[in-house]
């Protein structure tokens, strides 16, 4: 309770960037949420009554009247009664709530200022600077503050403004990171726009666009450091830290708790009142902080599809199967848009696979061919919606069937290549240990293995038996992509879908992983659908090609046919862009398959 | 792995000396009469001077703190100015009591942070609202408010539990138990809402990314890749919230042992402070700290553990 964590989104990685305009929206919005409201007006009349307290009541807090001890609720100048030594209940409410506000502004104030100031400061200057207050705030942060804050009471002239100061620096870390990070992200920009910047310095810019976009983060995480501030004041007023003439809610419920089985009702007040003054606080911020969000971003969602087939499917009538292994007809998926409308990515694309056969799918990025992929092996996003007049495998419907059903296709007769060999294998755990964990649980340990061991042998791998006890970020991207392939074809399927499998590796390794994959399709006799940008890879791998733009169907044909006749100027533009590149080489080089093992086949 | 675990030892020591040297020179620097808190505004200037030559306080400042620095080395944190107590014996009989109702507190926090962190991260819907909620209870009401709530409601109206004083665990552990439970819970709460809200962001994160997909491709169960492959990621940077959870749920439990009564680290630091007991203010600052290294340690430990980047380096 003592060193508050920012609340979400205001970690400073995400800067919530604001516009002008969307920022006086969002003082409007915060006014017509009604608990923002009601919130805003709770605090406004809590600060009202500490700043006219004088007027509120005829007695000292700590004025004791005999014939007051522990009066009941409505004895008249006495609204709230008296306490067990006769004081006034109501002035001391009014005091303790001063006290808490001035808590919280000294509190509040000293971790914005001093975390502000110094991460500017860091973030600007950089290098050393940065690293050294990094490491000052990064070691503040474990102190044990309250510890601290007891500790120097007498050095802090024995008063709660003093430990409010001292609680405020241990405050200060979480505006530090926050402002830091975003110094960082506006001077990177800078630094590119920093030619068409005449006139003004780089110091008044990042001031000006920093104060900016930090003003709503800091409000909000302000806000809740009032609040700890208020509520460490108070526990440590409990304790017995601060002046017996000054009341505060901590002393007052010290008090209560002392009397709690003479009047337990005097507890109710220092703990109502508290609570409002928090609450107030801590629902304003919120308030805020989702009025400043609302028109950008929903929170983040959940992302695990639920059992039952997530994905909304439009089932259409003619959900009837077709010849060959993969046939798509009139396929179409479409996301919502914030405006409630849908966005449609892929509309009516038709495309088959055979068995045996290897077809491209080529498109520039945005095209909608990875969301083709994606819709085929059934790992759209929740949100997408998809319906097709026919989407089956093997003549088996895919459309409609549920999460568990296709999870064992996937695991049996289709599988997956992606992109970025090294995103796409979990960090946490061994090669060897995430194969397993794919291979069908049908056999035994050492079996398991030996058969993992021939397969990664199979994929090029030179020394399997090591490559199983390693973790993902000790391998290159090469052997990555190697054992990604490997654990996609290890169920033997009939149906691999590469997506841009060669795009992020280095040049010399991309022919070599094309040339296992086109050995690995000859030897199972797999339908491989490879979506790629890249004609060049098509004309390297392919039988048939199918072009996509923005989500339509163009043209398809035989690789050849395409290659030498493209009817539409789309694919020309497609075919001659690899002319620059020079992707087609005159013969596939033999590489891997040189030493065919017995093994995993 | 050894040289990291020595250089945060390392940099674990470097705290403890600031933060000692900070409470002992700023103290010093306030020149707390402590002979004459001792003996009372009467006593006789001799009488005072005499005070202070048997204390020791009237050496030079450094002096004295470095024959305090020596005994620290020796295992002797000196002797208290007003109970003549040797600080170490004193802080050792509290310790139990305060690790008792921190360390169960951390247990109830990872275990229900795990629990909700991940179901709402998988699920949505009200387990967020619940987890927004018990963030915004843990602001709205301190912990003496609701520690006073669970005593009036637990220990006096419904006498489940006693209200006040410690039984220890070699005593009895129901007894244990039911003295600590209290006041874990009420820590735990402002442990929960951080904790629990940061493994939902980790949680989503690690699933959306692309392992993920590539583990759903190749068919693993959403129990396993919720429960083994993103929990385990996640863990990391839930861990770091985690250490900051347990300074802040150690802070509060200095307020926390006053409502039940309990004779740990809040109170005898409180009345150290207010007498100027400076012996005893050092000790609560090295064990406090010494209990932030320790437990940061084990936080790296299990980062390690889980993490093979920092592992295998």
């Amino acid at each position: 309770m003592s060193v508050p964590e920012l609340p979400g989104g205001l970690t400073g990685n995400e800067p919530e960037q604001a516009s002008p305009k969307h920022r006086a929206g969002a003082l409007s919005r915060l006014l017509h949420n009604p608990l923002g409201l009601i919130s805003l007006i709770v605090l406004v009349i809590l600060i009202l009554l500490a700043l006219f307290t004088p007027l509120l009541t005829h007695h000292s807090p700590i004025y004791a009247s005999l014939n007051h001890v522990n009066a009941p609720v409505g004895t008249p100048d006495w609204p709230l009664g008296g306490d067990q030594y006769g004081r006034d209940i109501w002035s001391r409410v009014l005091t303790s709530i001063q006290v808490s506000l001035i808590s919280a502004v000294i509190g509040a104030s000293v971790g914005i200022v001093v975390g502000a100031v110094f991460g500017l400061i860091a973030g600007y200057v950089g290098r050393h600077t940065d690293a050294i207050a990094s490491w000052v705030f990064n070691l503040l942060m474990t102190f044990p503050a309250l510890v601290l804050v007891m500790l120097l009471y007498p050095v802090m002239g024995s008063t709660y403004q003093g430990m409010m100061l001292i609680f405020g620096l241990f405050l200060a870390p979480g505006i530090f990171r926050l402002v830091r990070n975003l110094v960082q992200a506006v001077r990177n920009e800078l630094y590119v726009d920093a030619a068409r910047v005449s006139g003004l310095s780089n110091w008044r810019i990042l001031s000006r666009h920093v104060l900016y976009v930090v003003r709503g983060p800091i409000v909000i995480s302000g806000v809740f450091l009032a609040s700890s501030a208020i509520g460490v004041q108070a526990g440590l007023a409990f304790l017995g830290f601060g002046s017996t003439q000054t009341p505060s809610f901590g002393s007052m419920t010290n008090d209560a708790f002392a009397n709690i089985y003479t009047a337990p009702l005097q507890i109710v007040w220092p703990a109502l009142f508290l609570a409002l003054l928090n609450a107030s606080l801590i629902l304003l911020g919120n308030a805020y902080r989702d009025a400043l969000a609302a028109p950008q971003s929903k929170a983040r969602k959940p992302a695990v599809p639920d059992e039952q087939a997530e994905t909304e499917t439009v089932a259409t009538p003619a959900n009837k199967t077709q010849g060959g292994l993969l046939s798509v007809r009139n396929l179409r998926v479409s996301y919502p848009m914030p405006d409630g409308g849908r966005k449609l990515v892929v509309s009516g694309l038709s495309l088959d696979v055979s068995a045996g056969e290897i077809v491209g799918l080529v498109g520039e990025s945005g095209s909608g061919k990875t969301q083709t992929a994606f819709s085929i092996l059934g790992l759209l996003p929740k949100e997408a919606q998809i319906s097709a007049d026919c989407l089956s495998l093997a003549g088996d419907p895919l459309i409609g069937k549920g999460a568990g059903l296709m999870r064992k296709l996937r695991q049996g007769v289709m599988s997956y290549v992606p992109q970025e060999p090294m995103a796409n294998l979990d960090p946490a755990f061994t090669i060897g240990s995430q194969l397993k964990e794919s291979l069908r649980k049908t056999v035994s340990r050492r079996e398991a293995h030996y058969m993992i061991v021939s397969l990664l042998e199979r994929v090029g791998i030179p020394d399997p038996e090591a490559m199983m006890k390693q973790y993902p970020h000790q391998i290159s991207g090469g052997m990555a992509q190697r054992v990604l392939i490997a654990a996609a074809v290890m169920s033997r399927p009939k149906l691999l879908i590469a997506d841009e499998p060669t795009t992020a590796l280095d040049v010399t390794l991309q022919a070599e992983i094309l040339d296992l994959l086109r050995e690995l399709q000859g030897e199972l006799g797999m339908g491989v659908l490879l979506v790629t940008h890249n004609f060049g890879v098509v004309a390297d791998l392919c039988d048939r090609v199918v072009v996509m733009k923005e989500g339509e169907l163009i043209e398809e044909g035989p690789v050849r046919e395409i290659f030498h006749h493209p009817a539409m100027d789309y694919t020309k533009e497609l075919v001659s862009a690899i002319l620059d590149e020079e992707t087609v080489r005159p013969d596939p080089p033999a590489v891997v398959s040189s030493s065919r093992q017995e093994g995993f086949w | 792995m050894l040289t990291f675990i020595l250089k945060r030892i390392g940099s674990g020591l470097v705290l403890i000396f600031i933060v000692t040297a900070i409470t002992f020179f700023l103290t010093f620097g306030v020149g707390i009469p402590v002979a004459q808190n001792i003996l009372g505004p009467s006593a006789s200037a001799d009488a005072i001077a005499n005070l202070e030559a048997q204390l020791g306080i009237d050496r030079p400042i450094m002096e004295q703190y470095f024959s305090w620095l020596i005994g620290v080395f020796h295992g002797d944190l000196g002797i208290s100015y007003f109970t003549r107590e040797p600080v170490v014996n004193a802080l050792i009989t509290r310790l139990p009591v305060t690790m008792s109702i921190v360390l169960l507190s951390c247990l109830i926090t990872l275990a229900i942070s795990v629990v909700l962190g991940v179901a709402s991260a998988a699920r949505g819907g009200w387990l967020d609202k619940a987890l927004q909620g018990i963030a915004t209870f843990s602001y709205v009401f301190p912990a003496i408010i609701l520690g006073i709530v669970l005593v009036y409601v637990f220990a006096i109206a419904l006498r489940w539990v006693p209200a006040i004083g410690f039984v220890p665990i070699s005593k009895s552990v129901s007894g244990w138990f039911a003295s600590v439970v209290l006041p874990a819970v009420v820590l735990s709460i402002g442990g929960i809402a951080s904790l629990a809200a940061q493994l939902r962001g980790s949680m989503i994160d690690e699933l959306n990314s692309e392992y993920v997909r590539s583990l759903r491709a190749r068919g693993v169960s959403e129990i396993s890749i919720l429960l083994k492959h993103t929990l385990r990621n996640a863990a990391s940077p839930a861990l770091t919230t985690f250490s900051l959870a347990f300074i802040s749920m150690f802070g509060a439990s200095l307020f926390v042992e006053k409502i039940f009564a309990l004779p740990g680290f809040g109170t005898y630091g409180y009345t150290a402070t207010i007498q100027g007991d400076l012996p005893a203010m050092l000790g609560v600052s090295l064990f406090s700290v010494g209990l932030v290294v320790v437990v940061n340690l084990a936080v790296d430990l299990a980062n390690g553990w889980l993490n093979p980047k920092v592992r295998v380096r």
